[in-house]
């Protein structure tokens, strides 16, 4: 219990990473909440790289941590960028609308 | 050891709830305030793995940078909140199905994994002890000589973003005056200014 081991940095990666899904399943109307829930999905992804880099001994994981926070800053930009030319467009961001393209 | 593993419950519970809130608050405002919450327990759970470069990075990064621009984008977009959240229910019971089953199955991987026998040999760069060598200076080390592509190669990524975030939101709105500073200097006074020479009582 107060032995803190690689599993318990897991369980927290897996929780955060779960929540960040259900985030994604349950706002089906606010695309913004499902970018957020995608920063949750990366984040845990973080957390498993440290804790596996630190409990390995090997630095490789902190720096492909550091690629995953790289990638995540550059999602967040285009896809929030998207998301106000969406608006402007269409006056909504709801996903359920989304379907011009019919796919 | 008493103390890191009350903080590290202490961090991981407050994370935990707080990206309940961010998936389950009803003002996306607060669902950005909730993320910034969470990300800054995560830097505390790297800093108590020991990866403290990682951690500040997070916050500067994720806080300075990335719940800002969130924050920017929610409060510019005209969006009413209540009609968001209809439909909140209708999902619920697929995505707790298949929620519940990703959780178990994560939790299984993480009680039970035990690491094989070759995981010392596969290591590629040992970490250093940290009496000898700070956790930012070793990363240091390795990152600017081993990764150095990948380290070209996020920079790129972070290139492209930008400018095509640049080219997706900028846009030239026809019946807008704007003061034109060029068109202004390149006025002579020969185009714009006649002389006449008016005769007294003859009119114009």
């Amino acid at each position: 219990m107060f032995e803190i081991g690689l599993s318990h940095y897991l369980s927290v990666a897996a929780i955060l990473f779960t929540l960040g899904v259900f985030g994604v399943f349950l706002n089906r109307k606010n695309v913004i909440i499902i970018l957020m829930s995608v920063e949750l999905l990366l984040l845990a992804v973080n957390i498993n790289l440290v804790a596996f880099s630190v409990f390995l001994n090997d630095l490789a994981g902190q720096v492909f941590a550091m690629l995953v926070l790289t990638v995540a800053a550059a999602e967040a930009a285009i896809g929030l960028a998207i998301i106000v030319v969406y608006f402007r467009n269409r006056g909504t961001i709801a996903v359920e609308d989304i379907n011009l393209m019919k796919g | 050891m008493i103390v890191q593993a009350l903080s590290f419950y202490l961090f991981a519970s407050v994370a935990v709830a707080a990206a309940v809130m961010v998936i389950s608050a009803r003002n996306p405002v607060h669902s950005v305030l909730f993320l910034i919450l969470a990300f800054f327990n995560a830097a505390g759970l790297f800093v108590l793995l020991g990866a403290e470069f990682i951690a500040m990075i997070l916050v500067v990064v994720y806080v300075g940078a990335v719940a800002v621009l969130f924050l920017f984008v929610v409060m510019m977009l005209d969006i009413s909140f209540t009609e968001m959240r209809q439909g909140f229910l209708q999902y619920l019971p697929l995505g707790a199905l298949v929620v519940v089953v990703l959780l178990a199955e994560l939790l299984m991987i993480a009680g039970t994994w035990l690491g094989g026998p070759d995981l010392a040999g596969a290591r590629g760069f040992p970490t250093p002890p940290p009496s000898e060598i700070t956790n930012t200076h070793a990363i240091g080390r390795i990152l600017y000589t081993d990764y150095i592509y990948v380290f070209q190669a996020s920079g790129m990524v972070l290139l492209v973003a930008m400018i095509g975030a640049i080219v997706l939101t900028l846009r030239a709105r026809p019946g807008v005056r704007k003061q034109r500073i060029g068109d202004q200097l390149a006025r002579r006074r020969e185009d714009t200014i006649e002389l006449k020479k008016i005769e007294p009582g003859s009119g114009v």
